[in-house]
């Protein structure tokens, strides 16, 4: 795996990020900056926060204190323009939310026409290209549903990709896969961290976090309780991660 | 038992009785259209996060819904003209419809709105669109195509309640066979015909209804037909 090096400027920083659901306290002060190019993965149980913070990095959660800069944006920022942070960012999540009326490319196609203008001939250009990076060129016709678990996750990375973000968020997006359905997803995400791709996955897939990931975060309670290489999750440091390590696997 | 049927003078009225149907049609087509297009705008306003607005098409819904419609053509009928606006018995007929229709298709359209899963107008918010964007291009047609028999039934029902403008002297369908009969002499035989041309509008107004929905929703259509790619 070729390490991006740390030196690159950083594309996403989270300091000091609090963010509470009535009365239970999520995220108790995170912090962390991913340099451009890097992969960073989070792990950690089952309501430490992964899925929170990665959705306040795209402003789906608004964050009650502390700052956030994506790409230049101040995500923190009521003020921001929501429409140029989504234009740098890209997610994908468990459940891969294709428009169900809409074939693949239609699917692809849609924001790059609705969002940055661009005419359908373009815009299926770009879908071409993205389908066939994510290994779909021949399902551009079909609908969602004529599509495997595994192959519409694929759809929805294609879509992401199109509008081609400076940053990539995956939620947890084999989960709902079977184990062989899987590796077609973890390839596609492997292909675009050796393209460079700077990316934040949320995974369970300890094995794959380790070969694909610079940066393991390992949450616990809110917190970002141990941070460092792949290597890290077989020299834990701390009895949490230890413990996570030996009973999540 | 001894009563012998003789549609002779009745069918001798066709003509009066096209034109009934005629103004029929004329009623529910444009009542159908504007009534949905209005439905949908309220569906919208009620799924808002504006309280007010949200409150607003809430009540409208509820108040139509829970007033019978020829009450509600009686007010609109008396209502404009104690407000000093001429307007005919047709034009009242029509605005009366179109607010009752609009606020039926309002429920079901909301129903359909909200039966979208949230992770696609995530998905879509989270690729830069707009709200207006989302509702134009994830929401409105798969709300629509869950609701499409739904929105069929009200239509049809809407057409057939057409029938109740007869009251404030719209010739439709129903008053033509009120003034045939009273020419004739002959009630029975002349509600026979008008329940046929109703029955006949209907089914039509059904088949007319299916081929849009075949050419709107064209993932059913292809889909249906198996052509799988
Ligand atoms: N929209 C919300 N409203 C209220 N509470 C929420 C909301 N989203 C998350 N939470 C709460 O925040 C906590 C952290 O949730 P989060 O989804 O970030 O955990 P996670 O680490 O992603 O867990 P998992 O591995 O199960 O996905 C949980 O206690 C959860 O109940
Ligand atoms: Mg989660």
């Amino acid at each position: 795996m070729t390490q991006a090096p740390a030196t690159n400027p950083v594309v996403v920083e989270l300091k000091d990020v609090h963010k509470r659901f009535g009365a239970n306290h999520v995220l108790k002060g995170v912090s962390f900056a991913i340099p451009k190019g890097q992969v960073v993965a989070i792990i950690g149980k089952s309501g430490s926060g992964k899925s929170t913070a990665l959705r306040c990095i795209d402003r789906l959660e608004i964050i009650d204190s502390g700052t956030i800069e994506v790409c230049g944006h101040a995500v923190h920022d009521p003020a921001i323009d929501l429409r140029r942070l989504r234009q740098d960012v890209g997610i994908v999540f468990q459940s891969y939310n294709l428009f169900p009326h809409l074939t693949v490319e239609q699917n692809i196609t849609l924001a790059p026409r609705a969002v940055k203008g661009l005419s359908g001939a373009d815009a299926l250009a770009i879908a071409e290209r993205t389908l066939r990076q994510v290994g779909l060129a021949d399902k551009a016709q079909a609908y969602p549903e004529q599509l495997s678990g595994g192959q519409q996750q694929r759809v929805a990375i294609a879509r992401s990709l199109a509008m081609e973000p400076q940053v990539m968020l995956f939620d947890e997006v084999t989960s709902a896969l079977d184990p062989q359905l899987t590796g077609e997803v973890l390839r596609v995400i492997e292909q675009l961290a050796q393209g460079g791709m700077t990316m934040v996955l949320v995974t369970h897939e300890m094995e794959f976090a380790a070969r694909v990931a610079d940066t393991i975060i390992y949450m616990h309670e809110g917190k970002v309780w141990e941070t460092g290489p792949g290597q890290m999750l077989r020299e834990p440091q701390t009895p949490e991660l230890r413990d996570f390590l030996s009973h999540g696997l | 038992m001894d009563y012998t049927f003789d549609f002779a003078s009745v069918v001798a009225a066709w003509p009066q009785f096209l034109e009934g149907a005629w103004l029929t049609i004329q009623l529910s087509f444009p009542a159908t259209v504007i009534g949905f297009v209005m439905g949908t705008l309220c569906a919208i306003g009620r799924r808002s996060a504006v309280r007010w607005l949200s409150k607003l098409c809430g009540a409208y819904v509820e108040v139509v819904r829970n007033t019978p419609l020829l009450v509600q053509v009686f007010l609109v009928f008396f209502g404009l003209s104690s407000l000093g606006w001429k307007v005919p018995a047709f034009t009242a007929a029509l605005v009366a419809l179109v607010i009752n229709v609009a606020a039926y298709s309002c429920e079901i359209m909301r129903a359909g709105m909200d039966a979208i899963h949230k992770g696609q107008l995530e998905a879509a918010e989270c690729l830069g669109l707009t709200r207006r964007q989302v509702y134009w291009h994830v929401i409105l047609r798969p709300a629509m195509e869950k609701v499409y028999p739904a929105l069929t039934s009200q239509f049809v029902l809407l057409m057939l309640a057409t029938s109740i403008t007869s009251q404030i002297s719209v010739e439709e369908l129903t008053a033509t066979a009120a003034r045939v009969q009273s020419e004739t002499f002959r009630p029975f035989e002349a509600y026979i015909l008008v329940a046929v041309a109703y029955l006949a509008l209907s089914l039509l107004m059904r088949a007319g209804l299916w081929l849009f929905g075949l050419a709107v929703f064209t993932r059913r259509r292809r889909l249906g037909t198996g052509v799988a790619r």
